[in-house]
């Protein structure tokens, strides 16, 4: 038998062998999933994080929330009643790179959009222990203070879009207006809620002076679970148990 | 090794590679920084640009000590092992091994008493985390793995590493890419995809990194004088090059400009989901689990004095963990948006995967067998037989939460945490100290450890700390669970989030306490590793058995 | 590509392959020339120099 030689004695063999092995495994595990069509629904309602949500998503990230939080309600009897329908693949279809998280120190946010106020929120951000004694989440005081950095908006979007994201000629071209549009009730959004429908329209913060990072961050946490119409929506996913 | 007639300063092939490569990263780190509207950006770009520089400074250095250096040396020479990168590796793992400790302490803390987050951005728990992370898994288990790998290769192979800057790129690369992502974090750069939370430029680097890693190990088997490669090898050759595939695979990533530091990841969400997990599940099993058990088939052996087990149960055993390991991702997304079909296969695995971890576990044991007496009086053998226990007990309960009715509950939750721990404290942590205590003495040429009781101090504690944690995770894990799907008589869920979450409480506690036991072990160890390395033998009287000869580095 | 296809494919050609790697490393690690070489391989991290 020439075998033994072949692994022992030739480390590129052995090389070629582990990679071969590993790769395979992982080969058919991941690619049918962009192959196999029933493994994102088709459901109404999905679109494009707004320029404004999608600068809120950012400090989402940034600050580490996904350590905590989690964005996947599970097909379980138990969270559908704790934080509503169960997560579909759909609602990610757009997040480079998806939040589902995988710790729940504190309670899933896939569908916190309207469940607060955005008094509450930012309250609670500033000093969660103010509004929930009980609470361990470190507060954010310093959101409210930092104004929000967009001046590379649009390249954001552009980004976005190599990866697959529809962002169109329009909205990248909008992208800085529809920013400032959508912390400001006085202007005129007939055109940012075309492209985004179901955008919501306000000062975030409490401040209307300065467009912060405060108001990214409620405006991303507001919309979160609020584009899907689950009263039309005819589950016919995995059971519940 | 050719000879030198002589005595002419000069600079070996890679040295001039490594010296070209360097001047050309100055002058684009110091573009990018010129450029860059991001101040992040000109931070890290110049952090890049002064590492490069004292590379270069490095290197002119040693092509002027080179003409000192070339001693006569007769061509039957024994080989001349590289062994001065390997001792700073080792001192590279102390270190790290403690900042990253106690910064996963002070996260404890912060859980338990969470006015210590201070509410300043760079100290709240979300950025701690990764660097809490990243800190234990990559740089102190990264330069364990990478000095113990390269001790081992060139031990194996009898045969010394390829290159004399290539193995110190290796060295000085990664501690460059630990101080990129560890201050990236703190100022809030992160991909935060778990493990792999350092952003593209901080990737392509450990990338260039680690291929001249893979290189400088393959060159090593290709110079080696052993017709054979010993199967530890084996382990740490599918730890670099599978950790090399992930890494790649899981990073690739669209950068919003060459000069932001900020990128958008190619895959969106289910597909993210499952790319991301098929890393980090295999992150514990080629970088935390392969990669130790290289550790473990080669300093078992050798502090026991006696051949593994059996060779043909470490091929085995080496075959089915990596081809098994690579499926078992999903079972991080069992009940989520993933389909049904993939959960399943991702479970199947995970469970069958048991079989294998429990391969290795009997033969890294029944290397003792016959030299069971050895645990009593070296407690160095002992922290790196435990090690092995541990490793047995959480290859045994990861399948169990792999299965979906388990993990229902456990997903989520602190049964995670400390699962996790029970593997990386009890198994990785514990493993790579033996394999620091056996390094330090042979390494400065020592003839023993400074003192054999501060190792069994070392044991005892952090033991005593890993149980702290792991028993108090699994009861507030397993707890909070159980709260979040209780009802009332009337059918109603019977408690609020928060009311779960102040139930954590005092087990928070617990842990932070025995995270703080398992922070003073390493303090000790550090101390006695430090007298070791000075040359200074403590006077002690034997341990526990006066009759038995210490035979603390009996194998050399 | 419906989910049918990756099934069957699963249970005929991913079987085979299953058994096939794993009888491959099996017999690799069993074969009885090959005990001689694994007793020296075993031996080398023991070897002074």
């Amino acid at each position: 038998m020439i075998k033994h030689e072949i692994f022992e004695k030739n480390s590129i063999v052995l090389l070629i062998g582990i990679l071969l092995v590993v790769s395979i495994g992982g080969l058919i595990e991941i690619a049918p999933l962009f192959y196999l069509e029933s493994t994102i629904e088709k459901v109404k309602g999905m679109r494009p994080y707004s320029p404004l949500e999608l600068a809120g998503r950012n400090i989402y990230i940034r600050e580490g929330c996904t350590s905590c939080h989690s964005q996947m309600i599970r097909s379980l009897r138990d969270e559908v009643e704790r934080y509503g329908p169960y997560s579909l693949a759909a609602e990610s279809m757009y997040d480079h790179p998806f939040l589902w998280g995988s710790k729940r120190t504190g309670p899933d946010l896939a569908r916190v959009g309207g469940k607060y106020s955005d008094e509450w929120h930012t309250e609670h951000l500033l000093n969660p222990r103010g509004i929930v004694p009980e609470s361990i989440m470190p507060g954010y005081p310093f959101l409210l203070e930092n104004p929000l950095s967009y001046k590379d908006i649009k390249e954001h979007l552009v980004s976005n879009k190599m990866v697959g994201v529809p962002y169109t000629d329009e909205m990248i071209e909008t992208a800085m207006d529809d920013v400032r549009t959508q912390v400001d009730p006085d202007a005129d959004t007939d055109g940012l809620l075309a492209r985004y429908p179901k955008a919501q329209v306000r000062d975030f913060d409490g401040n209307p002076k300065v467009l912060s990072e405060m108001d990214a961050l409620i405006a991303y946490l507001q919309m979160l679970g609020t584009l899907v119409d689950f009263s039309a929506y005819q589950a016919d996913g995995p059971n519940q148990r | 090794m050719t000879r030198e007639t002589t005595a002419k300063a000069r600079l070996s092939i890679d040295g001039w590679v490594t010296a070209a490569a360097l001047v050309i990263g100055i002058f684009y780190a110091i573009l990018t920084a010129a450029r860059t509207e991001d101040p992040l950006m000109s931070i890290h770009a110049y952090i890049f640009a002064g590492a490069f520089l004292l590379g270069i400074f490095a290197i002119i250095k040693a092509y002027y000590d080179s003409s000192e250096h070339q001693a006569n040396k007769p061509a039957d020479a024994p080989v001349e092992y590289n062994l001065d990168v390997i001792k700073a590796g080792v001192i590279a793992s102390v270190f790290w091994g403690i900042a990253g400790f106690l910064a996963g302490d002070t996260l404890a803390f912060q859980l338990a008493y969470p006015d210590l987050n201070f509410d300043v951005s760079f100290f709240n728990f979300g950025r701690l985390r990764p660097l809490h992370t990243s800190a234990v898994i990559f740089a102190f288990g990264g330069n364990v793995l990478i000095a113990t790998s390269f001790y081992v290769v060139q031990r194996t192979c009898k045969a010394r590493m390829p290159g004399d800057f290539a193995p110190w790129f290796v060295f000085w690369g990664y501690q460059l890419f630990i101080v990129i992502a560890a201050t990236g974090y703190l100022m809030g750069i992160t991909q935060s995809k778990e493990y792999a939370e350092p952003e593209w430029y901080a990737d392509i680097w450990l990338t260039i990194v680690w291929v001249v890693y893979l290189f400088v190990f393959l060159g090593t088997l290709w110079k080696r004088r052993e017709p054979h490669i010993y199967v530890a090898n084996w382990f740490y050759l599918a730890f670099i090059a599978t950790v090399a595939m992930l890494h790649i695979i899981n990073n690739l990533t669209v950068p919003v400009s060459w000069t932001s530091t900020k990128s958008y990841i190619l895959f969106a969400g289910v597909q993210d989901a499952l790319v991301q997990w098929w890393y980090g599940h295999n992150a514990v099993g080629f970088f935390l689990t392969a990669g130790f058990l290289g550790i473990m088939y080669y300093f078992v052996p050798k502090r026991a004095g006696r051949p593994v087990y059996s060779y043909r149960l470490s091929i085995v055993h080496f075959w089915s963990l990596i081809f098994m390991y690579i499926w078992a991702g999903p079972h991080h997304l069992h009940y989520t948006a993933l389909p049904d079909w993939a959960q399943t296969l991702g479970m199947t695995f995970s469970i069958m995967l048991w079989m294998p971890s429990w391969g290795g576990m009997i033969n890294g044991l029944m290397t003792l067998s016959g030299a069971w007496d050895k645990l009593r009086t070296d407690p160095v053998l002992r922290m790196l037989v435990v090690s092995i226990a541990f490793y047995g007990m959480s290859t045994f309960e990861g399948p169990v939460m792999a299965i979906k009715a388990v993990n229902s509950l456990s997903h989520y939750t602190d049964w995670t945490i400390g699962h996790v721990h029970s593997g990386a404290l009890g198994w990785v942590a514990f493993v790579s100290f033996g394999a620091l205590y056996c390094l330090v003495p042979w390494l400065w040429n020592r003839t023993q450890l400074y003192s054999l009781k501060l190792v069994s101090y070392h044991f005892w504690i952090a033991t005593f700390g890993i149980l702290l944690y792991i028993t108090s995770m699994w009861v507030s894990g397993i707890l909070q669970g159980l709260m979040w799907r209780a009802y009332d008589e009337l059918g109603f869920l019977e408690y609020s989030f928060v009311e779960t979450v102040e139930a954590m409480n005092p087990l928070y506690w617990i842990r932070a306490i025995g995270g703080a036991f398992f922070l003073i072990g390493a303090l000790i160890m550090a101390y006695n590793l430090w007298r070791t390395a000075r040359g200074d033998v403590r006077e002690e009287r034997r341990l526990l058995s006066p009759e038995s000869v210490p035979s603390p580095v009996a194998a050399e | 590509m419906e989910y049918n296809d990756i099934s069957e494919f699963s249970r005929t050609w991913g079987l085979v392959y299953l058994v096939a790697m794993f009888l491959a490393g099996i017999l690799y690690a069993f074969w009885p020339r090959n005990k001689s070489k694994f007793d020296h391989a075993a031996q080398i991290p023991l070897e002074d120099d």
